[in-house]
């Protein structure tokens, strides 16, 4: 991958981007036992496969989520948080 | 040694020694699999022979021995860590390595070259002063040196750094040393073998049987092996192993990348690292620069290399070395590193019974090779983890008790 889709601002090189982690969702702390809420803090899904991801692009100060495969490193869309309907297609050629 | 050469030189024929013997299938049984064909696994498989009598064990590797991480990384060996845990347990690992060619009948190129850790900065000379009352509490030589005594030791570096980070001193550690990567797991890989353990190679665990809560077998592209106990010594591929065990832990891949000049004329003794500018270097017995710089900033799961890596790498290098612009970079590479939120690894027991894990090697896995092997080895053999790797526990998570070596990476990630 050496170029992404900035929901925002189209395709930019990958070095405007900073990786923010994989999308999560927090349990209830005020219902979530404290070895739950521990495995939350700690525990990642670090098997390869297609992930829901945080990413930032620097220049504009965009944060939006990659759906991207951590195996393979291609992009099959980028979108802004809580818009799932407003795609922005991936680019068709991620690089070699 | 003589008597042996000349009864080669007697003999009629001349076949190409082999390390270890090659087994076509695997038994239906071992006390203990190990996966993991890298050094780590080759010398628990080792230790566990040797120090514990435990010799029907398998060594299953998907790939060829020493051909992950083991073979990829720049082969720095040093003690000089943050906590005193990580001093401890790495120290007692470069002890056994200064014995180990002896141990291993195996010139592993063992050298011993001083290991300056520069800072450009106030704030890493606090570090540095901290590490360095750490180590000498610990027994570790290491002590803040001044740029005169950086001079001496590598006249040829720019100690301005180009005039963008001015070296302001160093963390001397005397012990760092650089060493011949395969051959540690070569040699393990031989000890074990001649000690009864046997080793597969091409060989891909494809899942792991667990009844109530134990181990009792793995499944391999070369059929199923009945077992009690199973070590996963396999870095970058840690999260594909606990995944079949439906174990959770902090462990994320992002890939480390190196490269190597090619050959020149011996001038650097010592191991330079700087985490300012994301380089650490030292020069082969060959005279190569080896060469390193920080993680991949985000998680792929493979060994690609990237021009952004040499690009970055190299111009850090010319602030250090102007004079080596004409000189070429032959090869680069890359490894899948298994980090940790606290840059300690994670060895030891686990909630199965019989799953052991030495895992979380991340970028300083290589130098712990033997003391892994050996803490490991007892691990298994005794079901439970000896002190010296207490604080690296799976459960240190559950209990907030993080190790914070991140402060001794050797360069800033």
């Amino acid at each position: 991958m050496k170029l992404l889709t900035c929901p925002m601002n189209g395709i930019r090189p990958l070095s405007e981007f900073i990786f923010g982690g994989e999308y999560r969702v927090a349990p209830n702390q005020d219902t979530c036992t404290d070895a739950e809420w521990a495995a939350f803090v700690h525990n990642r899904s670090g098997a390869p496969g297609d992930k829901k991801e945080w990413w930032y692009h620097t220049p504009s100060g965009t944060w939006f989520i990659a759906e991207r495969n951590t195996l393979t490193d291609k992009v099959s869309r980028t979108y802004l948080h809580g818009t799932n309907n407003n795609v922005v297609p991936a680019q068709e050629e991620e690089g070699k | 040694m003589p008597l042996r050469l000349l009864k080669f030189a007697l003999a009629k024929d001349h076949p190409a020694p082999r390390f270890f013997k090659s087994h076509e299938t695997p038994k239906k049984s071992y006390d203990v699999v190990i996966i993991g064909g890298g050094g780590h696994g080759l010398a628990a498989a080792y230790y566990l022979a040797k120090d514990h009598g435990i010799t029907n064990v398998a060594v299953l590797e998907k790939g060829y021995i020493g051909g992950g991480n083991t073979g990829r990384n720049t082969t720095i060996v040093r003690s000089n860590y943050l906590t005193p845990e990580g001093v401890n347990f790495y120290d007692a690992s470069v002890k056994i390595y200064e014995g180990l060619s002896e141990e291993l009948d195996l010139n592993l190129f063992y050298s011993t070259r001083g290991h300056f850790t520069l800072a450009h900065t106030e704030s890493a000379m606090r570090t540095m002063r901290w590490r360095a009352e750490v180590n000498k509490h610990v027994g570790v030589e290491s002590r803040v040196v001044g740029p005169d005594e950086i001079a001496k030791a590598c006249p040829q570096l720019d100690l301005s750094c180009s005039g963008q980070a001015p070296i302001l001193g160093a963390l001397f550690h005397a012990p760092g040393s650089v060493a011949r990567h395969d051959g540690v797991a070569w040699g393990y890989a031989r000890g074990a073998d001649r000690l009864g353990a046997e080793i597969y190679q091409n060989t891909e665990v494809l899942g792991i049987d667990v009844k109530n809560g134990k181990v009792c077998g793995v499944k391999t592209n070369k059929g199923y092996i009945e077992t009690k106990q199973v070590l996963s010594a396999v870095a970058g591929f840690t999260p594909r192993i606990t995944e079949m065990v439906d174990l959770e832990t902090p462990i994320v891949i992002h890939p480390l990348q190196a490269c190597v000049t090619e050959p020149v004329k011996p001038f650097l003794d010592t191991i330079l690292v700087s985490g300012s500018l994301h380089v650490y270097v030292s020069q082969s017995s060959r005279g190569e620069l080896v060469m390193g710089s920080s993680l991949d900033p985000y998680e792929v799961h493979q060994t690609r290399s990237t021009l952004d890596f040499v690009e970055g790498l190299t111009s850090h290098m010319l602030d250090m070395f102007p004079f080596l612009s004409n000189i070429k970079v032959v090869r680069q590479w890359g490894g899948m590193a298994d980090m940790t939120p606290d840059f300690a690894p994670i060895m030891g027991k686990t909630p199965i019974e019989g799953f052991y894990l030495d895992a979380g090697w991340g970028t300083w896995g290589f130098k712990a090779t033997p003391i892994s092997g050996k803490t490991m080895a007892e691990t298994i053999a005794n079901d439970s983890a000896p002190d010296l790797i207490h604080s690296f526990r799976l459960s240190r998570f559950e209990d907030y008790e993080l190790t914070g070596e991140k402060g001794a990476a050797s360069v800033g990630h």
